[in-house]
């Protein structure tokens, strides 16, 4: 099926029928499947049709006027599709494969490390003693998840080389306000009021939202020539109002700042907290630790590190990693773990402890304590790996990073993509298509969207922001060099295909189950749920 | 241990000479100081086989007592009701579990769509206009409802009833202080919120109002009554209901009854309890709040060819493009767990939805009434309940209670003094799902019946002796 000169032999089309990839003329050659017209679930209801069948109540019924006062009842019922199983089933079956997955196609996203999510992990977390492991056991009897946690809880404090670890946050954001107030709470316990937060022009845009939403005042420091904070614009904006600084290192650049060290000693000079945003985190396992960099705060997200599939945008997990000083005001509960003569231990969850980590908590995140399936897995795999297996998965995502850069530059790519900052990089790099849109009249849009016609996923685009035309790849290391040769093909392909007729590019994707969308449209009129009026 | 890196050593050294380095080890020194550059290996025991792993995890699970273990009326929050088996196989296919966010709408339709239908789902079991794509999980969705209502008024004060989940007040509590706002809890009279203190805590400075359908202690609030004093007292207050969804099969819709924001804990629609998490929290508002939600919203739309699609919108609102501006720093939704979600509720269907809820209402009738003819049970309130309520056990130890239940394989419930602590020591709190039968209700009240006479009995014996 393919037309291309420069096909790519190896990487099948994840979402299509073509499992050659690499359609060089507009062709709708995809799966009549995927073509489907998309119906919802609503609009497939037939009344009388159902799923489900009630088992018999087995207690004498009384009116429900008796249990209920009729005042504060349901009038009409939701509406809700009518449906048989078999229907249900073949509907989400059917727009799944409408859906492009890691599971069968190279996904080089910058700072969201897509990497292989090991089956084990389901199978594990699916055993009844963690799925249905309800969260107000009594610890008595739930000590084989405490274990995990307070286990999870070691390894994360010995990849980030902070003593204490606090698994509760639900995501990377949440992890994030997280830190901002426990820096608050930690400053206040000193009788200090500091209002600001330096976030890097570079930063995640999550940094200054959390910031707010922390009642805390952002103020941007500039990036130098190199990629790295700008050291002078630090100094200038480094004072005793500043109650943390959020940094990621190596930073969305992909690149590590030679200048941690200065830039923590600046920072901690007038008082403030440094906090490691751990998007990155896949970069230095093994190989540095923020501890050692002179970060109090860590935010983990299990999600990325720690092979916890990524859902389609959820569940991830956002545990902190703390300093001795910053320990006391973790949110609960706390788990702590105490051992025996005989050297059994027993592990408690504690909401109120009166010594050492959280003895100051700042209180609750969420109810509960987490997102405990997310923990199974990420606790299997650190067991998998082992402390050199996760360096050896960091030095093999640097690796392949620097890798797929010699490879774009081999064929020619960076004279249209040329490298944002730096020469070399640690697990992603930052190309910018502000040259490519000169010269042959194509977006980095363009190009994403014609990566998809080869069976790509594109690369994170127009970010970070400071980068024109931005595009942040990271290919992880459970990527093989075959699929890193074909990506870089592809990226080739595209631009000589666009010196011919850039309008290909510009049209693209044409092989996907929907071309080019109308966001502008969809966000000046919202539709945001099918109207139920016309079909029930 | 490499089985997850392809690289092999032959690879590598065709990469690295691509690169132009003598080894890895050298890349990085190129970037990292050498103070900071690791000489020993992370404090971690070596990296074990797959079955080594498996066989450990299942060691570990088996040190717990799950719902599959014993006959649980634990609820409190999350409940244990049965999950079809469709929803396993749904969740487990690799183009829902492995996808990445749908940033590239045109190979991310599977998912949008799976979030508009979800959106479609929330608002129709809440009766209320607009609805994102989920939240983490219940109560930091309450909390995230508050701050949009200080987005929207800019008051401070945010009064909740007491009859909300205690880690909905303390998670409140936590991020109010981070914007500023003040937190009011008003107690309970008989089960639900006191009328006449919950109308005199409003005024002009308050923000929103926080009540529980139904309570923490099970009990039905009249919610209608709740919205409307407080906005009799608090003119500007928005009024937030943190639902348990399953109880809306029978209860009036919160659309109906004054709520400005539905959220609530969606674990009961078709997810684990998986100790806790990870599971959805639900957010639906009216109309006017739309911009200003958090989270993600999937919206329709067409192509290039007209044909129809979906796509994430109203992202103005988001993190990622306006930074310190956003309406919140949520960047994302609990896609997975709210396909559990929408399959869920597909499956129970118009029809099945009422019946279930229906069955629960009754079931637990029965249970409150068997309960409380056991001596020694007496019912902590007389409030109306759908699937949960509480009891006491005058004068008796109730975690021993509940410790000698389990001993003969039935968790009773929460004890009350766990979160509720000098309050409702004697509290025993008992929820019903589909899955706890009339036998098994029956052999609650005399497990009930027989751990209170030990008790009495072990108490006679220590004072005679």
């Amino acid at each position: 099926m393919s037309t291309t000169d420069n096909a790519v032999p190896t990487e099948a089309v994840a979402y299509g029928g073509d499992e050659q990839g690499g359609a060089r003329v507009p062709a709708h050659s995809v799966n009549p499947i995927q073509r489907d017209p998309a119906r919802t679930i609503f609009e497939k209801s037939v009344a009388g049709r159902r799923a489900f069948v009630a088992p018999p109540a087995g207690v004498p019924e009384v009116d429900l006027d008796e249990i209920i006062p009729a005042g504060l009842r349901r009038t009409a019922p939701a509406r809700l599709p009518q449906v048989t199983e078999p229907e249900i089933v073949r509907h989400y079956v059917r727009i799944s494969r409408r859906n492009f997955d890691l599971d069968s196609g190279f996904y080089p996203l910058g700072s969201c490390t897509m990497k292989y999510n090991p089956r084990l992990h389901e199978r594990v977390a699916g055993l009844p003693g963690h799925a249905r492991l309800h969260p107000f056991q009594t610890p008595e009897h739930a000590q084989g998840a405490l274990e995990l946690m307070h286990g999870l809880e070691r390894q994360l404090s010995a990849v980030s080389g902070l003593p204490h670890v606090c698994l509760q946050p639900s995501a990377g954001s949440h992890g994030e306000l997280a830190g901002v107030l426990l820096a608050r709470a930690y400053h206040e316990s000193r009788g200090e009021t500091r209002t600001k937060v330096l976030t890097p022009d570079t930063a995640h845009g999550t940094n200054p939202a959390t910031v707010t939403m922390a009642g805390l005042e952002v103020v941007k420091v500039a990036t130098n020539p190199d990629g790295g904070v700008d050291i002078d614009d630090l100094r200038a904006k480094a004072d005793e109002d500043v109650a943390l600084i959020m940094l990621t290192n190596p930073n969305t650049l992909g690149i590590f700042d030679p200048n941690i060290e200065e830039i923590a000693s600046i920072v901690h000079g007038v008082g403030g907290v440094l906090y490691y945003d751990g998007a990155n985190l896949n970069a230095i396992m093994g190989i540095t630790r923020p501890g050692d960099m002179g970060f109090d705060i860590v935010h983990f997200n299990l999600h990325k590190s720690f092979t916890q599939p990524h859902g389609g945008g959820g569940p991830g997990s956002g545990p902190i990693a703390v300093s001795d000083r910053i320990a006391p005001f973790v949110p609960v509960p706390v788990i702590r773990k105490e051992e025996a003569a005989d050297g059994s231990a027993t592990f408690s969850l504690l909401d109120a402890p009166t010594e050492g980590p959280g003895s100051q908590s700042i209180g609750k995140l969420r109810g509960f304590q987490g997102n405990y399936g997310v923990f199974v897995r990420c606790y299997s795999y650190i067991r998998s790996l082992g402390g050199s297996g996760l360096r050896d998965a960091s030095e093999k995502a640097v690796l392949n990073a620097n890798y797929l850069l010699a490879k774009l530059d081999e064929l020619g790519v960076r004279e249209h993509l040329p490298l944002a900052f730096g020469t070399r990089c640690m697990h992603e790099f930052v190309i910018s298509g502000g040259p490519m849109k000169r010269d042959l009249g194509i977006k980095t849009l363009d190009l994403a969207k014609r990566l998809l016609d080869h069976g790509y996923h594109p690369p994170t685009v127009y970010f970070p922001l400071l980068v024109d035309e931005a595009m942040l790849i990271e290919p992880v290391e459970t990527e093989a060099r075959e699929t890193l040769d074909g990506f870089a093909a592809a990226l080739a392909e595209i631009l000589r295909e666009a010196k011919d007729d850039p309008t290909i590019a510009q049209n693209a994707p044409y092989s996907t189950p929907v071309r080019r969308l109308d966001e502008a449209g969809a966000a000046k009129r919202p539709i945001i749920r099918q109207p139920l009026e016309e079909t029930v | 241990m490499t089985r997850y890196t392809p690289a092999t050593d032959a690879d590598q050294e065709a990469m690295l000479a691509a690169v132009g380095v003598g080894s890895i080890r050298d890349l990085l020194a190129e970037q990292i100081p050498e103070a900071l550059l690791l000489q020993e290996p992370l404090d971690l025991p070596d990296g074990q086989s797959e079955q080594e792993v498996y066989t450990h995890l299942r060691d570990l699970a088996a040190r717990n007592t799950s719902a599959e273990d014993e006959v649980t009326f634990l609820g409190a929050g999350m409940y244990d009701h049965y999950v079809p088996a469709i929803i396993d196989m749904l969740m487990g296919r690799s183009e829902f579990l492995t996808p990445y966010t749908p940033y590239q709408p045109e190979v991310s339709q599977g998912g949008l769509q799976v979030m508009f239908e979800y959106q479609t789902a929330i608002s129709e079991l809440t009766a209320l206009p607009v609805s994102n794509a989920s939240v983490y999980e219940g109560p930091s969705a309450v909390a995230a409802a508050a701050y949009l209502a200080k987005l929207v008024n800019g008051r401070r004060r945010i009064v909740v009833s007491a009859g909300a989940h205690p880690h909905t007040i303390q998670t409140l509590r936590t991020l109010a202080v981070g914007y500023g706002s003040e937190v009011v809890v008003v107690p309970l009279k008989d089960g639900v919120t006191d009328a006449e203190a919950w109308a005199a805590a409003f005024d002009d400075d308050t923000s929103s109002a926080v009540v529980q359908q139904p309570n923490f202690l099970g009990a039905v609030e009249d919610v209608q009554a709740l919205a409307d004093a407080a906005r009799a007292g608090g003119p500007k207050a928005v009024v937030i209901g943190a639902y348990d969804p399953i109880t809306l099969g029978v209860l009036a819709p919160p659309g109906e009854v004054g709520v400005d924001v539905a959220v609530g804990e969606g674990q009961s629609l078709g997810n684990r309890l998986d100790f806790g998490g990870p599971s959805f929290g639900f957010f639906a508002a009216r109309e006017a709040f739309l911009r200003r939600m958090p989270g993600r919203i999937a919206g329709e739309t067409t192509d290039v060819d007209g044909r129809r699609g979906f796509v994430l919108t109203l992202q103005t609102r988001e993190q990622h493009i306006r930074r310190e501006k956003a309406t919140s720093n949520i960047c994302t939704s609990q896609a997975l767990n709210a396909l559990a979600g929408v399959v869920y509720l597909s499956w129970l269907g118009r029809e099945g939805l009422p019946e279930l809820a229906n069955l629960l209402a009754q079931r637990t009738h029965y249970a409150r009434t068997t309960l409380a003819a056991v001596e020694g049970v007496e019912l902590l309130h007389e409030q109306p309940v759908v699937r949960e309520f509480a009891v006491r056990l005058p004068g008796v130890d109730v975690p021993q209670v509940v410790a000698y239940c389990q001993d003969h394989g039935v968790n009773p419930g929460l004890a009350l003094t766990r979160t509720h602590e000098g309050q409702f020591d004697d509290g025993l709190l008992v929820a019903i799902t589909e899955q706890r039968t009339k036998d098994e209700i029956d052999t609650l009240a005399r497990l009930l019946g027989d751990a209170i006479a030990a008790q009495r009995t072990g108490a006679r014996q220590e004072v005679s002796a």
